[in-house]
């Protein structure tokens, strides 16, 4: 029999103001085996810990339950507690009365009388818990960077410059991410290419830094410390040992009518190509939907005309296999695709256009070498709509519910720039709300408005339609309360931004969870904002939620600096509640090493002693503790319940449920 | 056919292929065959039989057979093959100490559904073709096979054999069955409706344990419910919603691995159809992860055991729960 110590904690006010703690313990020194039960103000503070040693002395304690917060809060604490004590730390067990019980009821009665329960039921699992020890795993110092955007970059930048190894893995030919698309960055007008591209060109030079371009995550298994990630480095076609990236086979390639995804299908450019001029690497790649010598064999110029002799039309899809410590997801945004907001002509005119590509229209590297003209018909446009929260704060199927919040910052610097350039332009902005918060940010929509004479409108434009070659724009000024019709050149959509496309196949991979937006989600929305809930998973730029370049970048650093705190260590302390197989019920039916991610069961043919001194040869499981991660996926799957988990055995967790139903 | 099956039985007993045939024999009554192990050429011309009530599913047997000492041969059906196959998937048949007999199988016959049509102390059943001649104490009356075919056989999935050394008749074909029709009827209630009727027929058990002990996917070395660490052995029940729950868990624990050989309901005393618990889930694993049958092949992993990017998502699995139908 145990001898158990309830402590239950007032939390302050937090859970005696509705739980008559004092009734709690009173109550529970009633249970069997429990020898001391006592409240008090902070369990958790000095005073308070203090306390449950001195008792773990004084009565001989075997087992310890403490009422309180949730054990994410202070279940370390008290674990460390009752271990200086000379406690097991796994004989401590949390009744969590504050987050499922004080904090959800108002009532006193209904409080105390949960709180009594959970008390129970806690009570009842340490009776069957057993003293465990955990082991220890060491820690692989390599850091993988999923996603080579300016969030990947810096990431990786940091935890290289600390000395540890990153790779990046980026899918386009190129590092460089969103940013290498954008011309100016707000609020300083600075060249985005001018701040970026030395970045890139600082990881490709990095010595701990190796870059997979062209590459994607194929299959990640592991743990904290210790993942096995599959790499898979898409055929580019291009030798990139030889490659110098001269450029002389894309002005060769006769397939001159690829839509040119870097301008985003504002032009076109051929089926070999490097992405723009400063790529990192700068290696060309060749597009296989396009490529007429791979689809019918029939060309071969560009291998014709490579005088480093870089092409390589046999080359096929290669896997690297490598092991990480930790993975940062850096695997950015897109902006959300317009086809369900036909109200705006999007579809229907190539004067409409999304704020990205205006950023290409306005680009010296972009299709029109930076001189703002309509695509239609590459006149000078002289009035400019432009249309806030496309999508972005929408209550409906349609949009995002949430606010893209770098929108209101971006159009204000187009409207600067396009009175700056041509200030024969006449510029209208239709929004919601304009939200500045940041530093230098309200100053610079102020400058928009009241120094470049942007016309900010308050409403929504209602309906584009394409007439004579103009765009009649219908909206609705609140303001003013009146209905206004345009007849713009040019409108420009500031459509919502959402997580890349390839972010919840990766969440899958890694296990780590996601919002209902495919946004990644944080340990702790305030205290842990860099990382994943999942151990070993750390989160950078705007794969967790929208945000500009300083704040990605801030968060990139954050993220690296969690990344260096974890390889910095040799070893990790394992979780010690792994599995653990009863022989004599195992079947051998292999469903438990079907279902483990980590790949920590394999089979033993054991002699077992039958009836009458017969020997039997059975099949059974064995789990290797240092592998096994303690999900528990196995207990369920095994369809004999021969599997347990230690410290949360099926006994344990019936023992729970039957104090709770009692 | 029970003559071509006595003989390979002898042949294989007498060229030392095997030491023991697997086969059926008669039971207390005529139609009630059992299983049967023979290991001499005199058991088998004495006792072995094969006749349209041979429906025991054998597969499961071979489970203890195949660790014995030398080899047995074994008769499967083409339902029993799955069950086979199945079975040598989950390391619990020792593959090297069995030799298959597949037979080809026209459907088996089920007494009660003869019983049914008004014929009553029946003595002996021939069959001709698609006619059945019923012998009964007060005469012989002439019924059509097809309305005395077990309920399985009458929706067979399959008639293919999809593991054996040698077969017996023709090798079949996968079926277009109409297995989930009544399946299907029961989605359509209400929850009220459908509670209503697992309730009532359910009330009729009486916890043999017959289900649990001929079903190829029960095959546990100690069952959960035999169990005495699962708290719930040797407990009184508080109610017979509780009892009830037997099978609920039983269809859980066979999901994914059931092959639908139907056995479980063949053998209720009590005539609960306990398979539509088990193709509810067939049916619900396939229309959530594609088509998936137990038992039709080595390598394909079970939909419950295996995930894929395209699994479909919790909430849409619960979307599809939630709607009627």
């Amino acid at each position: 029999m145990q001898r158990i110590g309830v402590f239950v904690c007032w939390c302050g006010s937090n859970i005696a103001a509705t739980v008559d703690v004092e009734k709690v313990s009173q109550v529970l020194a009633q249970e069997p085996g429990v020898v001391f039960s006592t409240n008090y103000q902070y369990m958790c503070s000095q005073a308070g810990q203090e306390m449950i040693q001195e008792s773990i002395h004084k009565y001989q304690l075997t087992g310890v339950v403490i009422c309180s917060c949730s054990p994410r809060m202070h279940e370390a604490t008290f674990r460390k507690t009752c271990e200086k004590a000379g406690l097991n730390a796994h004989m401590v067990e949390i009744a969590n009365i504050r987050e499922q019980c004080s904090w959800i009821h108002k009532d006193m009665a209904t409080g105390t009388e949960k709180a009594v329960i959970l008390g129970r039921a806690a009570i009842a699992k340490v009776h069957l818990n057993a003293p465990l020890t955990a082991g220890q795993s060491p820690v692989k110092k390599r850091a993988l960077v999923i996603g080579g955007g300016i969030a990947g970059i810096q990431t990786a930048l940091d935890i290289a410059d600390a000395g540890f190894d990153v790779d990046i893995v980026e899918k386009q030919p190129t590092i460089g991410g969103k940013m290498t698309q954008i011309d100016k960055t707000f609020p300083t007008l600075d060249c985005a290419a001018c701040i970026l591209t030395p970045k890139m060109v600082d990881a490709a030079q990095h010595e701990k830094i190796h870059i997979y371009s062209y590459a994607e995550v194929e299959k990640v298994k592991g743990f904290v410390g210790n993942f096995q990630v599959t790499i898979k480095k898409k055929a580019r076609y291009v030798d990139e040992t030889k490659c110098t990236g001269c450029g002389l086979c894309t002005e060769k390639c006769p397939q001159k009518k690829v839509p040119n995804a870097f301008n985003l299908g504002l032009d076109n450019r051929r089926a070999i190509y490097i992405p723009f001029a400063q790529a990192v690497p700068k290696i060309a790649t060749i597009d296989a939907d396009y490529c007429t010598m791979l689809k019918s064999g029939k060309c071969g110029v560009c291998s014709k005309v490579c005088t480093a002799g870089a092409i390589d039309y046999k080359q096929t899809d290669t896997y690297i296999e490598e092991e990480y410590g930790a993975i940062v997801v850096a695997t950015g945004f897109n902006p959300i695709k317009l086809d369900k907001y036909d109200e705006f002509a999007y579809s229907q005119s190539p004067d409409v256009v999304t704020s990205l590509e205006f950023e290409r229209l306005m680009n010296a590297a972009g299709p029109t070498g930076g001189t703002l003209l309509r695509p239609s018909d590459g006149a000078h446009p002289h009035t400019i709509v432009f249309v806030q929260c496309v999508g972005s704060r929408c209550d409906d199927e349609k949009g995002k519910p949430y606010c893209s919040k770098i929108c209101c910052m971006y159009t204000a610097k187009h409207a600067m720039l396009c009175r700056e350039k041509y200030p024969d332009t006449d510029v209208y902005v239709f929004y919601i709300d304009v939200r500045t918060p940041g530093k230098n940010f309200d100053e610079f929509y102020r400058r928009a408005v009241e120094e470049y004479g942007v016309h900010y409108i308050k409403g929504m434009v209602g309906k584009v339609v394409p007439q004579d070659g103009k765009l009649k724009v219908q909206a609705s000024d609140l303001l003013g309360g009146s209905q206004l019709h345009i007849e713009a050149d040019m409108v420009v959509l500031a459509a919502a931004i959402e997580p890349d496309e390839t972010a919840r196949p990766l969440a899958t991979m890694l296990t780590a969870s996601m919002d209902t937006n495919d946004f990644f989600t944080e340990a702790h929305p305030k205290l842990r904002p860099v990382e994943s809930p999942t151990a070993g998973i750390f989160l950078s730029g705007a794969c967790q939620g929208p945000k500009d370049i300083p704040e990605t970048v801030a968060q990139a650093s954050a993220a690296a600096a969690k990344v260096i705190g974890l390889l910095c260590k040799d070893s990790l302390t394992c979780n010690p509640c792994t599995a653990q197989p009863d022989e004599l019920m195992c079947n051998g039916c292999s469903s438990c090493e079907k279902v483990c991610p980590y790949g920590a069961i394999t089979y033993a043919d054991k002699e077992f002693r039958g009836p009458n001194r017969t020997t039997l040869l059975r099949r059974v499981a064995q789990v290797n503790p240092a592998v096994c991660q303690g999900c528990g996926a196995c207990t369920v799957a095994c369809p004999s319940g021969a599997m347990d988990l230690k410290g949360f055995s099926n006994q344990q967790i019936m023992a729970e449920v039957d104090a709770i139903c009692r | 056919m029970q003559k071509r099956l006595k003989e390979k039985a002898l042949e294989l007993l007498s060229n030392c292929t095997v030491t023991r045939v697997l086969g059926w024999k008669t039971g207390e009554f005529f139609y009630d065959l059992t299983p049967a192990v023979f290991e001499t050429a005199e058991e088998v011309e004495k006792e072995f039989v094969y006749s349209g009530f041979s429906g025991a599913n054998l597969s499961k047997y071979l489970i203890q057979e195949s660790r014995k000492q030398g080899k047995v041969a074994v008769f499967l059906k083409p339902c029993d093959s799955y069950s086979f196959q199945q079975l040598l998937k989950e390391h619990r048949i020792l593959r090297e100490n069995v030799y298959v007999v597949g037979i080809s199988c026209n459907g088996l016959l089920d007494m009660e559904k003869i019983r049914a049509q008004g014929c009553e102390g029946v003595t002996a059943v021939t069959e001709d073709g698609d006619t059945l001649t019923v012998d009964t104490l007060y005469g012989t009356t002439k019924l059509s096979r097809n309305d005395c075919l077990l309920e399985r056989c009458a929706v067979c999935k399959s008639k293919k054999i999809v593991a054996f050394d040698e077969l017996i008749g023709e090798q079949g074909e996968e079926l277009e069955s109409n297995r989930f029709d009544r399946v299907a009827e029961l989605e359509a209630m209400t929850p009220e409706e459908r509670f209503a009727f697992w309730r009532e027929e359910l009330s009729r058990c009486i916890r043999c344990n017959a289900c649990r002990n001929v079903c190829p996917a029960c095959s546990c070395e100690k069952c959960v419910f035999d169990n005495e660490k699962s708290g719930v052995r040797n407990k009184a029940i508080a109610d017979s919603f509780e009892e009830n729950l037997f099978h609920i868990i039983r269809a859980f624990h066979v999901a994914g691995r059931c092959t639908d050989c139907g056995e479980c309901s063949r053998v209720c005393p009590q005539n609960i159809p306990l398979h539509l618990l088990n193709r509810k889930f067939i049916k619900d694993i396939n229309e959530f992860y594609g088509v998936y049958q137990a038992g039709a092949d080595m390598d394909t992993k079970s939909p419950l055991t295996d995930f894929t990017l395209d699994d479909c998502e919790p909430s849409i699995v619960h979307e599809r729960g939630g709607v009627q139908g």
